[in-house]
């Protein structure tokens, strides 16, 4: 951080600016001219913390699908299915069981071995040849959605979060304050700062698997140079076989977290799968902490768009894409 | 990238004294008659649905094959260059939504669509052709999904969800433009004026050039090529053939609407062009027939196997899928694999090219 300040000390002093305006606006009691400009500080914060907390669960997926495609170059298309189809076994699984958290690891199973299954019979036929195997996954989520189709019908799910975690959470952050002088405190439902907190937890692992771990190593050296890594005798295929298994339970789990923001229904294959190429692009393709840093961006852009400017509130995310396309046309975070 | 092989057009024209007229081939001749004659043949709903919307679909996605088989890049923003071909047709020229339509004469609403498609394709390839390969879809991919969300949030010139309807042909010559008929020998007439342009294109140095920027843009820009400027080149010529296919869908449905350019028919092309082939121009008219036949007849048929209609999708995914595994080249491909199999001398098996 401090070489970043070093080498752009302009930009590190915006940022800064900009980080201290956004901590002023969290915590003091807003006045009234600024009430007036931009409407109440509870909206404000609501954008803020559903912007955040969206921002995970992109996290969640976009991590996953840029696993993938960092160590095998392989632009997984269906990445939007297997979230769908995350959502729908997690969806089940709590139905027939009762227990919401029990739903996390059956999404997270069932999609890994299908990963597995697609990885073995779909992809290591047709290694290093990227098209083909994206076009392929176009052919598989095109079925994929409507056998999913076929067995849920067009229907909205939603998981319900069990009782513990569905109470409103009393936060500290004021919102007004009364004519009698009492301050009012935001309240945030619970259940969303508890799944931001586990994509956060998540995507710490990630980082300390990759970073620290020997598994992480031979990951990192596939991402850089898997011929060589193959030649010094690590078993790529054990490697590929099991990133690519992660990186779909990954995205069965965000299933299972999409289930319970919103819903499990047709179309929101493609709408995630949207969200991950996203994400992904303006963070930087492959880069773990580049599609946190996408996924924070996207997310609030996604939810301040929708509460100042509901009408283009999508198109702002695609100009965010293409302002990075056009300046940094690897990803903020990706390397050239 | 084997769905990328050079295709293989014989380059240098055989000059052995004989006419261009009597240089083309035989097959040219006898397809072309049949399609002249077809209207006399079919009946109205196979002139308008099936080959009107072939010809349409077989357009845009002819642009796409121009991109991907002679440029290397796949792009899946074909359907949203139609789409705003399309969209302007109906905001500059005439359409039932009076209050947003300026209702301009055709010979300057026209003008305008394709301009302004043009431009729309041209700045597209120009934000896609800073990556490559399979960075190019998803670029294209998310720059669709942008203009349909645009396109159906935006009520002041897009008129939103329901978009615009009552979009006809001007009443050119005294013809109804949209007669089975006329219909017909106006998509057939802008298909076969696409398609001899691609053909042209791919033999003519621009082509040539494009085609050496897919095989080797490091080598041509040492040869001092702008490889940038011809890959952008090939945006701005694929998607005038997009918005003519866009313009010409919105007569034939008479409406347009964010659905017609969504994320679904933008992958749609794709299959449309995979399926047919991309080494040749005419494989997307082979896919697009293809597609329009199953789109048309799969619902009857799926439901005489008891299964419900709506499987459509599933019976297009599987079919693009097998395509895409077995034959990379798509129909073109299983053809000219068949035919070298005929060539081949049964007792040495070798040969399949000719001597």
């Amino acid at each position: 951080m401090t070489d970043f300040a070093r080498r752009h000390p302009i930009w590190a002093a915006v940022i800064a600016i900009l980080v201290a305006i956004l901590i002023w606006m969290i915590f003091a009691l807003w006045p009234s001219w600024l009430v007036d400009l931009i409407g109440k500080k509870k909206v404000f914060l609501n954008a803020l913390f559903n912007g955040i907390t969206l921002g995970g669960l992109y996290f969640l997926v976009a991590s996953g699908f840029t696993l993938i495609f960092g160590l095998m170059r392989n632009v997984n298309l269906a990445h939007g299915s297997l979230y769908l189809l995350g959502g729908y076994v997690g969806y089940e699984f709590a139905e027939l069981t009762g227990y919401w958290l029990l739903a996390f690891p059956a999404a997270f199973i069932v999609v890994a071995l299908f990963g597995i299954l697609l990885q073995l019979g779909v992809f290591r036929r047709m290694e290093g040849q990227d098209l083909r195997q994206t076009l392929v996954t176009i052919g598989i989520s095109i079925i994929m959605a409507d056998l999913m189709l076929w067995g849920w019908g067009g229907d909205f799910y939603n998981i319900s979060a069990p009782s513990w975690l569905s109470g409103p959470l009393e936060t500290i952050l004021v919102t007004t304050q009364k004519r009698s002088g009492d301050l009012v405190y935001l309240k945030y439902p619970l259940v969303r700062v508890v799944i931001f907190l586990a994509a956060v937890t998540i995507g710490v692992g990630m980082w300390l698997l990759l970073n620290r771990t020997k598994i992480g190593m031979l990951i990192r050296a596939g991402v850089d140079d898997r011929d060589m890594l193959s030649a010094t005798g690590a078993r790529i295929q054990l490697v590929f076989l099991g990133v690519f298994a992660f990186g779909a339970g990954l995205a069965g789990i965000a299933g299972v977290v999409g289930g319970t923001f919103q819903s499990v229904a047709p179309g929101e294959d493609i709408r995630f799968l949207l969200a991950s190429l996203v994400v992904v692009i303006v963070g930087g393709m492959g880069s773990i902490p580049g599609a946190a840093l996408g996924a924070l961006l996207i997310g609030l852009a996604e939810q301040f768009g929708s509460v100042y400017m509901p009408t283009y509130a999508v198109v702002l995310t695609f100009l965010i894409m293409v302002g990075v396309l056009a300046f940094r046309p690897q990803g903020l975070m990706g390397r050239s | 990238m084997s769905i990328f092989d050079p295709a293989e057009t014989s380059l240098a024209a055989p000059s052995d004294g004989r006419s261009w007229l009597e240089r083309v081939p035989v097959a040219y001749w006898v397809v072309g008659l049949i399609l002249l004659i077809m209207p006399a043949i079919a009946g109205d709903f196979m002139l308008f649905q099936i080959f009107g919307w072939t010809f349409i679909l077989g357009l845009i996605a002819l642009g796409l094959m121009f991109l991907g088989g002679y440029g290397g890049m796949v792009s899946l923003a074909q359907m949203s260059i139609a789409g705003v071909g399309g969209y302007m047709v109906a905001i500059f020229g005439v359409s039932a939504i009076d209050t947003i339509s300026l209702g301009w004469p055709w010979y300057v609403a026209i003008p305008i669509a394709l301009i302004i498609a043009m431009l729309f394709g041209t700045l597209t390839g120009w934000l896609a052709v800073r990556t490559e390969g399979i960075y190019t879809i998803m670029i294209t991919l998310a720059i669709a999904a942008a203009f349909f969300y645009f396109a159906r949030q935006n009520y002041v010139m897009f008129n939103g969800f329901s978009g615009f309807n009552g979009v006809l042909p001007p009443m050119l010559f005294g013809v109804d433009w949209r007669g089975a008929a006329a219909f017909y020998y106006l998509t057939l007439f802008w298909a076969a004026l696409g398609y001899l342009v691609v053909l042209y294109i791919s033999r003519a140095p621009f082509g040539l050039a494009l085609q050496g920027v897919r095989d080797n843009p490091r080598r041509m820009s040492a040869l001092g090529y702008n490889v940038t400027a011809h890959r952008v080149a090939a945006y701005t010529f694929a998607s005038l053939l997009a918005a003519i296919g866009g313009i010409l869908l919105t007569w034939q449905s008479a409406q347009i609407s964010p659905g017609t350019a969504g994320i679904g028919p933008a992958i749609d092309i794709l299959v449309i062009a995979v399926i047919g082939g991309m080494r040749h121009p005419v494989g997307p008219f082979i896919g697009a027939f293809i597609y329009v036949i199953l789109k048309t007849y799969a619902i009857d048929a799926l439901v005489t196997l008891g299964l419900s209609g709506e499987r459509f999708q599933l019976l297009i995914g599987i079919a693009f899928l097998s395509i895409v595994f077995w034959s990379p080249d798509g129909i073109i491909g299983l053809w000219d694999r068949l035919r070298e199999d005929r060539k081949r001398d049964p007792l040495t098996g070798r040969g399949g090219e000719e001597p």
